[in-house]
C-alpha cells in the first residue's frame, strides 16, 4: 500500500551511505525527498510540515550510532516519529459492557461503509461473537438488498423489517431483534453522503441517540486525497466518532489520510480492509504499518492469516511428511490450496519485505492463472501418479496434458520444480525439529517463490 | 436552475474553501505597490500550500507556481495569472470531441465506490434529454445488488436497461447489448462495469476483454472511455487514470461528487501529467445532476468573488 513512500525513503537512504554524523546538508535532502513523498500520498499539508520539523530537529547533528549507518539511523528516527504519530493506541473495537453493543458505522458515499459492515460481521464471528446486521440505507437505490445479498454470501443474519423505511426504527428495531434472539453485537450500517448535508447529520444523531452505539465507526477510503481529515472532522463534530475504518487498502493507495486522520483529528485507526473478500479485514496495527512504510514488509500480518486458514492438525501432519521423504504432489496440491485460502497471491506476495515493488517484476509477476494451471495438471493425475511421481512416463505426461488442457512442456516443467522443491524441503524441514504453524507459513512461502518467482 | 446555475452551486463548496485561503494570500500579492512586481517567495510559498491542499499535486502545484512567480507583471492580479495557468493546463489536453459511431459505445469504468452506476444513469439521462436513444447495459455483475441499483435508476431516466443475473460474465452481457442496440437502433449504449482496483491484473484483463468485444461487435467501439474519479480523491487518482489509461484505452475523466467538501484537484494534476480531458462533472445526487465539463467555467467558478 505504501510502496510507493518506501521506495522513495529507500531510494534517500541509499545516498546517506557511510557518514559519521547526520549533517545538516544531508538530512535536509533526506528530509526534501520525505517531504515530497509523504505530500504525494496524500498527507495532509500541515502534518508533513510538523513531521517534518520533528524529524529535523532529531536528526541533525546526531552521532551515527556505531552499530547503525546513516541511513538506518534516519530511518530509525523517522519509523519511530511516524509510530508517535499513529500513537499507542490499538486496533479493534472498544471494549464495552453492555449487550447487545452496537457499532454505528458512518462515512461519506462509496467510501465501502455496506462492505466494511459485513467484514467487520464476519471479523467477529471469527472471535466468537454474534452479530446481527441491520442497513439504515433508505436513499441509496438497493443498498438494503446489498447488505441482504452479503448476508447471504457470509451466512449472516441481517434485519430487515420489510416495509419499514425508517432509519432510526429499523435501527431500534434491530435492538430489540437482537435481545430477543441472544444476539450480541448490532452492527448498524448508514446511508453515506457527501458531509455538506445537513439533513444526513440530524438522521445520524437521531439513529445514534436512539442505539446508544458504543463504537461509532468512521469508514474512509484509503484514497481520499487532502479532504480526508475535514470529513472525519465534521462527523466527529456532529456524531461523534470513536475509531475509523481504513477501507481499499489492497491498491496501491499509499493511505497517508490515515496518518493525517490520527494526528488530526485525533482518533485511532480501529481496523483496515486490505482486499476485496469478506475475509478481509483486519484490526489496525501502527508499528505494522510503519514496518511496512518502511519496507520492512508485513510478516506478522502474514503469519496471522496463514494461522486462520491452516489447519493445524493438518499442518503438524504436513511437517512430519516434509522432514520424510514422503512429500507428493497431493500434499503440493493440498499446500497450494492452503496458500490461495490465504488471498490473491499479489496481496499475499505484497506483505514480504522486499516485495513492496511487485509491478517491477513485470511479466515475472506470479499469475492466478498459471496456478490454475498447475492445480489443473495435479488433478488430471490418477491418485497413483500423485503419490508417486515417479510413474509419470512419457505417454502419461501426454495424456495428463490433455486431460489439464496444457502442454506436455508444461507438466514436465511442474514435474521438475516438484523434484527440486522435495530436495529443498528434505533440507529445511531437517533442520530443525519442532517449528509448527509460523514455520509452515514461511515454507510455504518459500515454495512458493521456488515456483512463482523462480521459474 | 441552469446548468451554468448547478456547476457553480456544485462547486460552491470547492470554491469556499480554496478562496478564503486565496484571498488572504492575494491580498497581499496585489497591493498596489507590488502590482508590477513579481510574486515574492513568500506568496509561491503560500499558494504552494494552497494548491496542494486543494489535491492539485505536486508536480502541478509546481509548475503553477514557477509559472506565476516567472511572469513579469503589468498589474495583473495574482487570481488572473493563476487562473490563466489553471486553464492553460486544462485546455493543454488537446481533448478532441468524442468520436460516435453507429451505434456510439461508451464504456464507463473506475475503481469501487466512485459512482459509476449513478454516473451511467446520469449520462443515459443527459443523452435522452438531448434527443439521443441511449441504452444503458449492466455490466456489474459482481457487486451485490449493483444490477437493481442500476434498473432503479434507469427507471428514473426512463431508459432500457440490458442486464444479467448476478455472477454472469460481463462480456456476455455487454455482446447482448450491442445487439440489442443495434436491433433496437439505440445509441449511445452504456456500459456500467463492476469497480476495480486498477491493482488487480485479473480484473483489469477482464476490462480488455469487455473492450475486446465491443470492438468486435461495433466498428470503432468503445468510442468512448470514461473514468469516473471521486472528487475526495487524492494522488492516487493519478494512478489510477493512468492505469486504466493503459488497460482500457481511457479517453476522459467524470469528476464525480463534485457536490462534496473536495475539490477535485487532482483532475489538474491528470490533465498535467497525462493530457487527459475531464468530460462531465457530477454535481448532485439528482439525475439530472451531470453536467458537460468547461475548463472556463471551472476555473471562473474556482475563483470567482461575487458568489
Amino acid at each position: 500500500m505504501f510502496d510507493s513512500l518506501s521506495e522513495r525513503l529507500q531510494g534517500v537512504f541509499r545516498t546517506l551511505r557511510g557518514e559519521a554524523r547526520l549533517s545538516e546538508p544531508v538530512v535536509e535532502a533526506a528530509l526534501r525527498e520525505i517531504r515530497m513523498a509523504l505530500l504525494e500520498a496524500d498527507v495532509n499539508f500541515k502534518v508533513v510540515k510538523a513531521f517534518v520539523d520533528r524529524v529535523r530537529e532529531r536528526a541533525v547533528g546526531q552521532d551515527v550510532l556505531r552499530s547503525l549507518t546513516p541511513a538506518q539511523q534516519v530511518v530509525k528516527i523517522v519509523r519511530d516519529e511516524l509510530i508517535a504519530l499513529f500513537g499507542d493506541a490499538e486496533g479493534g473495537l472498544r471494549p464495552s459492557k453492555s449487550s447487545p453493543q452496537v457499532v454505528l458505522l458512518l462515512g461519506l458515499q462509496g467510501a465501502g461503509k455496506t462492505t466494511a459492515a459485513a467484514k467487520l460481521a464476519k471479523w467477529l464471528v471469527r472471535q466468537g461473537r454474534h452479530p446481527l446486521l441491520v442497513s439504515t440505507d433508505v436513499r441509496r437505490p438497493a443498498a438494503i438488498e446489498q447488505l441482504n445479498v452479503l448476508g447471504r454470501q457470509a451466512g449472516l443474519r441481517v434485519f430487515d423489517p420489510a416495509g419499514d423505511l425508517d432509519p432510526v426504527s429499523r435501527a431500534t428495531g434491530a435492538l430489540t431483534d437482537a435481545k430477543n434472539l441472544g444476539f450480541d453485537l448490532v452492527i448498524v450500517d448508514t446511508a453515506g453522503r457527501l458531509h455538506i448535508d445537513e439533513t444526513l447529520m440530524q438522521e445520524l444523531t437521531a439513529i445514534r441517540d436512539a442505539v446508544k452505539p458504543d463504537n461509532a465507526l468512521y469508514v474512509a477510503d484509503a484514497m481520499t486525497g487532502q479532504d480526508a481529515i475535514k470529513s472525519a472532522g465534521e462527523f466527529n463534530r456532529h456524531v461523534g466518532v470513536t475509531g475509523v475504518v481504513l477501507t481499499k487498502l489492497d491498491g496501491d493507495a499509499r493511505g497517508g489520510a490515515a496518518l493525517s486522520v490520527v494526528a488530526v483529528v485525533g482518533v485511532p485507526i480501529a481496523f483496515v480492509g486490505v482486499g476485496e473478500r469478506l475475509d478481509d479485514l483486519e484490526p489496525f496495527q501502527a508499528d505494522r504499518l510503519v514496518s511496512r512504510l518502511l519496507g520492512m514488509g508485513d510478516v506478522l500480518s502474514l503469519i496471522e492469516r496463514a494461522e486462520q486458514v491452516v489447519d493445524r492438525d493438518e499442518a503438524v501432519r504436513l511437517e512430519q511428511k516434509l522432514r520424510g521423504d514422503d512429500f507428493t504432489l497431493e500434499d503440493f496440491l493440498a499446500q497450494l490450496k492452503t496458500l490461495r485460502k490465504m488471498g490473491p497471491l499479489e496481496q499475499v506476495l505484497g506483505m514480504l519485505p522486499g516485495m513492496g515493488g511487485l509491478k517491477q517484476l513485470g511479466d515475472a509477476r506470479p499469475d492466478e492463472a498459471q496456478l490454475n494451471g498447475v492445480e489443473a495438471i495435479i488433478n488430471s493425475m490418477t491418485r497413483a501418479e500423485r503419490r508417486s511421481f515417479k510413474l509419470i512416463d512419457g505417454s502419461r505426461r501426454r495424456r495428463i496434458a490433455t486431460g489439464s488442457g496444457t502442454t506436455v512442456e508444461d507438466v514436465n516443467r511442474l514435474l521438475r520444480q516438484f523434484q527440486q522443491m522435495r530436495k529443498m524441503l528434505k533440507v529445511v524441514g531437517g533442520a530443525g525439529a519442532g517449528g509448527g504453524t509460523r514455520k509452515r507459513a514461511r515454507q510455504a512461502m518459500a515454495m512458493l517463490k521456488g515456483r512463482g518467482l523462480g521459474a | 436552475m441552469g446548468v451554468f446555475g448547478r456547476v457553480r452551486e456544485g462547486l460552491r463548496r470547492t470554491a469556499q474553501q480554496l478562496l478564503g485561503r486565496f484571498d488572504e494570500i492575494a491580498q497581499r500579492a496585489d497591493a498596489p505597490e507590488r502590482r508590477t512586481a513579481k510574486v515574492d517567495a513568500e506568496t509561491a510559498g503560500a499558494l504552494e500550500e494552497l494548491l496542494i491542499t486543494a489535491d492539485v499535486g505536486v508536480a502541478a502545484a509546481d509548475r503553477i507556481v514557477s509559472a506565476v512567480q516567472a511572469r513579469v507583471r503589468h498589474g495583473e492580479s495574482l487570481r488572473e495569472l493563476v487562473k490563466d495557468e489553471l486553464l492553460s493546463i486544462l485546455e493543454g489536453t488537446g481533448a478532441a470531441s468524442p468520436r460516435s459511431g453507429s451505434p456510439t459505445v461508451v464504456l464507463v469504468v473506475g475503481v469501487n465506490g466512485t459512482g459509476k452506476t449513478t454516473t451511467v444513469a446520469k449520462l443515459a439521462h443527459l443523452c435522452k434529454s438531448q434527443g439521443e436513444h441511449p441504452l444503458v447495459c449492466a455490466a456489474d455483475t459482481f457487486r451485490a445488488a449493483a444490477v437493481e441499483q442500476l434498473e432503479i435508476w434507469a427507471r428514473r431516466a426512463g431508459v432500457d436497461v440490458i442486464r444479467a443475473r448476478e455472477g454472469a460474465d460481463p462480456a456476455s452481457v455487454v455482446f447482448d447489448a450491442m445487439a440489442a442496440g443495434k436491433a433496437r437502433g439505440r445509441s449511445p449504449i452504456i456500459v456500467d462495469t463492476a469497480g476495480r482496483l486498477h491493482t488487480r491484473t485479473n480484473l483489469m484483463q477482464e476490462l480488455q476483454k469487455i473492450r475486446r468485444i465491443a470492438e468486435r461487435e461495433v466498428e470503432g467501439a468503445p468510442h468512448e472511455v470514461l473514468l469516473v474519479l471521486d472528487a475526495t480523491v487524492g494522488q492516487n487518482g493519478l494512478t489510477q487514470a493512468r492505469e486504466f489509461m493503459a488497460t482500457a484505452g481511457v479517453t476522459g475523466i467524470v469528476l464525480a461528487k463534485l457536490d462534496g467538501t473536495a475539490k477535485g484537484g487532482v483532475a489538474v494534476a491528470i490533465a498535467h501529467d497525462l493530457g487527459l480531458p475531464i468530460r462531465y462533472v457530477g454535481v448532485g445526487e439528482g439525475i439530472a445532476d451531470l453536467v458537460p465539463f468547461s475548463s472556463r467555467e471551472y476555473v471562473d467558478g474556482l475563483f470567482e468573488e461575487s458568489w
